[in-house]
């Protein structure tokens, strides 16, 4: 494709996940915007409007290709239609970025539609690793690794969730899209505190920053349950953690996420505009 | 690790049973409705995919009654790949088995109408062909053509008016659906399907180029359903829809 090799990183600058209707708004004045990410399996039919607005955009700005269907947290091995599907869509896009997350959604040959937690044990952690060994030599390019949001945590982990990534980055060489909501919604969940799993995780391989929207609900025992929606805008406790987090690594990709009920353009625009606000305060001295 | 992505699985589609044993929730307790989160989402998310996709069936049966079926479907055929575009392919074919909408005996068809302008939505790129290479071409000539169709273009033959139950629910001061059967073509111009009502001899003729035919050969066919089948007539849908994409000319 014309143009897209100028993007070979996504720029320390917000970002939205994109959404179709918001094409003409896009592509009239992204301002503050400045790269887009797709969800990968959105872009994987043969041809038509989704394609062809991707083809538009990828000449505007640089593209970060995500996941949401591999299932490298899958017990069973990948699946190689879809990582071939993943490799077709790079070599054509060349992406600034690639990304995939911690957990699994499919199982015996049925796909979920949802990011599944896996326990964290030395033979969840020698199997994920040999499946992101198997993405990047297919896709030919390191990959991010985002953390789950959780709801529940698994009686057999041997790993908190910051030392399982990081021991993952050290095997297999690939980066971390750090999602700052989903250490929030977590951190509420469970019972950890946010700042200090922020402070434990792979901060050098963060290549990228998501932030979304929760919802708030309670469990059985009446005890608060965030679930991560990505239907509304940032809470601003996950702002504050933002801050926390870009004080410790720097200016990096800071990508806006809102999935369902999806608002008009400006609501979106207001919401990288703190993105970027808070990328701007940043003191000189934060490494880049 | 394999039992327990099973026995998670297995208790995600099985709204009746308990949570696997061993998930806890930070607090010391057992995660309980905790684990209700991901079985929402999960038949949720199919559910509005479902929904997404059959939008019309989807209006007919009613949003309550419509999560129930989709919610039925999806427990008995969970997609086999993450293409949520293509999931549902067996919707209509499930629909015409399932007791609860014996009674609204269209509602296969017009599922059926639904998936074909999907997969028409999402069908390869094709450039039309060269109009004037057509006209341009001999009588002799043109009678032993044989037209490429698009990869879009898709037939849909009802013994109900599922062109008109379709626009019914999906377009504003649409007329009520006549009384008839209704064949459609859909063809996609530029990026949007477009829906055109067919006799049975212009089916008979769509059918035969596609099974890549002359032109002659498709025109007798059609002829021999009704005898007033006119050529010119027939290729007009298909132009307007740039659904003819190449044209291999006659050996004359």
């Amino acid at each position: 494709m014309r143009d897209t090799h100028l993007h070979k990183h996504l720029p320390s600058a917000p970002g939205i996940g994109y959404k179709p209707q918001h094409f003409a708004d896009i592509s009239h004045d992204p301002n503050p915007v400045q790269w887009l990410e797709i969800h990968a399996e959105n872009y994987m039919g043969a041809g038509g409007r989704p394609l062809a607005q991707l083809r538009h955009l990828a000449e505007i700005m640089p593209i970060s290709v995500h996941g949401v269907g591999l299932s490298i947290g899958g017990d069973g091995p990948l699946d190689r239609d879809h990582l071939d599907r993943l490799a077709r869509l790079c070599r054509w896009l060349n992406p600034a970025s690639f990304s995939e997350h911690l957990a699994w959604s499919t199982h015996e040959g049925a796909f979920l539609n949802d990011l599944l937690p896996l326990p964290y044990t030395n033979a969840t952690l020698m199997r994920v690793a040999d499946h992101i060994d198997q993405v990047q030599e297919t896709l030919a390019r390191p990959m991010l690794l985002e953390n789950p949001s959780s709801y529940l945590g698994f009686a057999e982990s041997t790993w908190s969730e910051p030392d399982f990534l990081r021991e993952l980055a050290r095997r297999t060489g690939c980066g971390m899209l750090l999602d700052v909501n989903n250490v929030f919604v977590s951190a509420v969940n469970l019972d950890m505190d946010a700042r200090a799993y922020i402070d434990a995780f792979p901060l050098d391989q963060v290549g990228e920053i998501h932030l979304g929207g929760h919802d708030e609900d309670t469990d059985d025992f009446g005890a608060p349950l965030l679930i991560d929606s990505h239907g509304r805008e940032v809470a601003d406790p996950v702002w504050a953690l933002l801050d926390h987090t870009l004080h410790r690594t720097g200016p990096r990709p800071v990508l806006i996420e809102w999935d369902t009920d999806v608002p008009d353009w400006p609501i979106l625009r207001a919401e990288a505009q703190r993105a970027r606000t808070a990328l701007d305060r940043l003191p000189a001295a934060v490494p880049a | 690790m394999s039992a327990r992505q099973d026995s998670f699985r297995a208790a995600l589609f099985n709204t009746g049973t308990a949570p696997p044993d061993g998930l806890t929730d930070g607090h010391g307790q057992p995660a309980g409705r905790r684990f209700a989160v991901y079985r929402n989402t999960v038949a949720s998310s199919l559910i509005t995919a479902l929904k997404t996709s059959f939008p019309a069936t989807a209006k007919t049966v009613g949003t309550g009654a419509f999560r129930q079926i989709a919610g039925t479907y999806m427990r008995q055929h969970p997609p086999t790949s993450p293409m949520m575009m293509y999931y549902g392919d067996s919707f209509p074919a499930f629909l015409r088995e399932l007791p609860a909408v014996a009674h609204l005996r269209y509602l296969p068809d017009l599922a059926m109408l639904e998936q074909a302008r999907r997969e028409a939505y999402h069908a390869q790129d094709a450039p039309p062909a060269d109009l004037a290479a057509l006209a341009s071409l001999s009588p002799d000539r043109l009678a032993t053509a044989r037209p490429g169709l698009a990869p879009a273009l898709r037939l849909v033959r009802s013994d109900w008016p599922v062109h008109g139950i379709w626009a019914f629910n999906m377009t504003q001061a649409a007329p009520k659906p006549p009384h008839c059967a209704q064949n459609v073509l859909i063809t996609r111009p530029a990026f949007d399907p477009e829906m055109t009502v067919i006799d049975d001899a212009m089916v008979a003729f769509v059918q035969s180029l596609a099974m890549g035919r002359t032109l002659q050969d498709a025109t007798d066919h059609a002829t021999a359903h009704a005898p007033s089948f006119d050529l010119g007539t027939a290729l007009g849908p298909l132009l307007a829809g740039r659904a003819i994409c190449h044209i291999n000319a006659g050996d004359h």
